[in-house]
């Protein structure tokens, strides 16, 4: 399967001229771009690790592309994804996410079925993945 | 004629309005002391309903009416009118008046303007004192301002247009229970505008057939489903049938795709307590989404919105029937009006026009509509039927949802009038598709993220829309089918509700 969180999942993937032209945008509309990773892909996991902090006063796209080259090299096998933050008043959060790096094999989610009172059932998502330690999840 | 804050410096106005004006705004009439409160009739215009000169205070509700007075009617006398019985008045003097602070009490119509080219009709600005309104009630508000007068018998017809909420008022209310961007972090997704369809046929499937429309089109690439606006418990289709085969679709969609899905679930019912019932069942089940029509009414509204901010549950309204009051130019109520009293009542999601699909919607006054609802401050811009500056005070943004008749062929122009921060709702557009929902879905959110690529990098989208559809349908073969199927088709018919100032070049000063 294909995880298909962030903006732009559903093309093909991005690629680093794309990638670079999205980080431009971001710079110039003023917004701190981050880069995260994980190896826990589940729909409801928020913190993807921070690789350093967001790029506050960066004005060339480059310097962007240099540290996701030097993460991707890191962890290249899992999901790396940029976020960019937005500080204007009324907004504070994060104006635009997509997946920058994908790991080979994406075993996607099980979904388990708790039957309970009357036809009521609880589901629970588990990524197969993270069966296994992180770290040691993809690869 | 009265400077005051209102007076907005882009009017387009001719030399002989200008002049007209000043004939009509002149000054008071009001008769005072011992003479006021003899027994009898007096004109409205002299009972202190009509003061020119009064300057708004910031904490005044101000209220802006399209007023047609009967032939042989005097404008100025029917605008009073409007003010003294949305407010005071009665058809003639009572003595109990005495008995009250009441100048403070009258509404005061404080100018009168003819409506650009539209002969026998005026603009009334009325403004109304902060104590004439229970705080944080929808339904006080309204009964007041429209409860009474539009079947007053001078009058042909009457339209709310336009109102200025104090931030005083404001502040009464709990606004959007979610909001926008707490929206966006619990969906975990940002930067394009959020994909819906709506399940057809409306009416007639059962729990289990209409799970499958869900499944199909949340796996396909869509955010959100909707249940439609009639579809509420019906013998085809109990309401706890409906939930349950939904929440399965949801649940298995996440699973298939690591995205957080929604669907929402309509808890409109014949009582309130029914309508908790329904969204209690819908939080247990686990949904972040319930939904409302307009037509259970302002009290409703604002105690389902108070029930999900509690609940953690977005709101989303679909606004039912407003179109039996909001459409015509003479009469009823402005949707922006409406709109305005949503964000205050609380709610999340609000359907607000597509301007190219079917439903009315010129894009001037659409605009108008989604900058009320997104916006922290609004600029009074005539252009866009916006009269007044208005105020949020930081009440959350309310998601416009743009919904009915809308393709994916359409996208580079939904994109260009409706922004981002929207929700495009494709019902026939995912469900009718020739290779099946799935396909239809995916068509969409194609369309969609190749269109916001284009936007960020840089690109005339508008212009080059069509060529950029094109293209990513090389590599995807639903949008190939879907731009092929919906080619040629469009809504072009002449709106009935469009603003009454436009823009004219001019000089500079």
């Amino acid at each position: 399967m294909r995880i298909t969180q962030g903006c732009f999942s559903f093309l093909p993937d991005l690629t680093d001229a794309q990638i670079t032209r999205q980080v431009q945008y971001c710079l110039e509309n003023g917004w701190a771009v981050n880069i995260e990773f994980t190896d826990d892909p589940h729909p409801r996991n928020n913190f993807w690790e921070m690789w350093g902090l967001p790029m506050f006063d960066l004005r060339d796209a480059a310097g962007v592309m240099m540290e996701l080259e030097q993460c991707r090299k890191v962890y290249g096998d899992r999901y790396i994804r940029l976020s960019a933050f937005d500080s204007s008043h009324g907004w504070e959060s994060v104006r635009i996410s997509f997946i920058v790096n994908r790991p080979k094999e994406e075993p996607g989610f099980r979904l388990d079925r708790q039957e309970t009172t009357g036809r009521n059932v609880r589901y629970s998502t588990h990524a197969y993945a993270a069966a296994r330690p992180e770290g040691e999840r993809y690869g | 004629m009265p400077q005051n804050e209102l007076t907005a410096s882009s009017t387009p106005t001719s030399r002989r309005t200008l002049a007209k004006e000043a004939d009509m705004n002149m000054h008071s009439m009001t008769v005072r002391g011992k003479d006021r409160y003899k027994s009898g009739v007096l004109e409205y215009k002299k009972m202190g309903y009509w003061e020119p000169d009064y300057q708004p205070r910031d904490t005044d509700i101000i209220a802006l009416f399209r007023v047609t007075p009967q032939d042989g009617v005097d404008p100025i006398e029917a605008s009073a009118a409007v003010a003294g019985e949305s407010s005071t008045a009665t058809w003639t003097v009572v003595w109990t008046d005495r008995l009250t602070a009441a100048e403070k009490y009258r509404a005061k119509c404080f100018r009168v303007d003819p409506v650009p080219n539209s002969p026998g009709q005026y603009f009334a600005y009325i403004a109304y004192d902060l104590d004439l309104f229970e705080p944080g009630s929808i339904a006080n508000l309204s009964a007041s301002i429209i409860g009474n007068v539009f079947g007053f018998k001078p009058l042909k017809a009457l339209r709310l247009e336009d109102m200025r909420l104090p931030v005083a008022y404001v502040k009464t209310f709990q606004g959007p229970a979610t909001g926008i961007v707490v929206e966006r972090e619990r969906m975990d997704k940002f930067g394009r505008p959020l994909l819906g369809a709506t399940v057809k046929p409306k009416l007639g499937l059962s729990g289990r057939n209409y799970g499958r429309v869900v499944y199909e089109a949340l796996k396909g690439g869509l955010d959100f489903t909707k249940d439609d606006e009639n579809i509420n418990s019906q013998p085809f289709m109990h309401w706890r049938e409906r939930f349950l085969y939904c929440m399965e679709a949801v649940n298995k969609a996440q699973a298939a795709t690591g995205e957080i899905k929604g669907t929402y679930l309509n808890v409109t019912a014949g009582t309130v307590e029914d309508m908790y019932e329904r969204a209690e069942f819908a939080r247990e089940l686990g949904s972040i989404i319930i939904m409302i029509d307009l037509v259970i009414g302002y009290t409703a509204i604002q105690s389902m919105a108070t029930w999900a901010r509690r609940n953690d549950m977005i709101l989303h309204l679909h606004r039912a029937g407003h179109s039996t009051y909001t459409r015509q130019r003479n009469h009823g109520v402005s949707f922006r009006v409406i709109a305005k009293w949503m964000r205050l009542a609380g709610v999340d999601h609000i359907h607000a026009g597509t301007v190219v699909g079917k439903l009315e919607g010129d894009p001037a006054t659409t605009r108008g509509y989604y900058d009320i609802c997104r916006e922290d401050y609004n600029p009074a811009r005539l252009e866009h039927g916006v009269f007044f500056d208005q105020h949020w005070a930081s009440l959350n943004r309310l998601m416009p949802v743009a919904s009915g008749g809308i393709h994916a062929g359409q996208m580079h122009q939904l994109l260009d009038h409706l922004g981002e921060d929207v929700i495009l709702q494709f019902g026939g557009g995912t469900i009718g598709h020739p290779m099946g929902i799935q396909a239809g879905a995916t068509a969409n959110r194609v369309a969609l993220e190749a269109m916001i690529l284009a936007r960020n990098e840089g690109r005339d989208y508008l212009y080059e829309g069509p060529e950029i559809l094109a293209k990513a349908a090389e590599t995807c073969t639903p949008l190939k089918s879907a731009l092929e199927v919906w080619k040629n088709v469009t809504f072009n018919y002449e709106s009935t509700d469009m603003p009454d100032y436009v823009p004219t070049p001019s000089v500079a000063m």
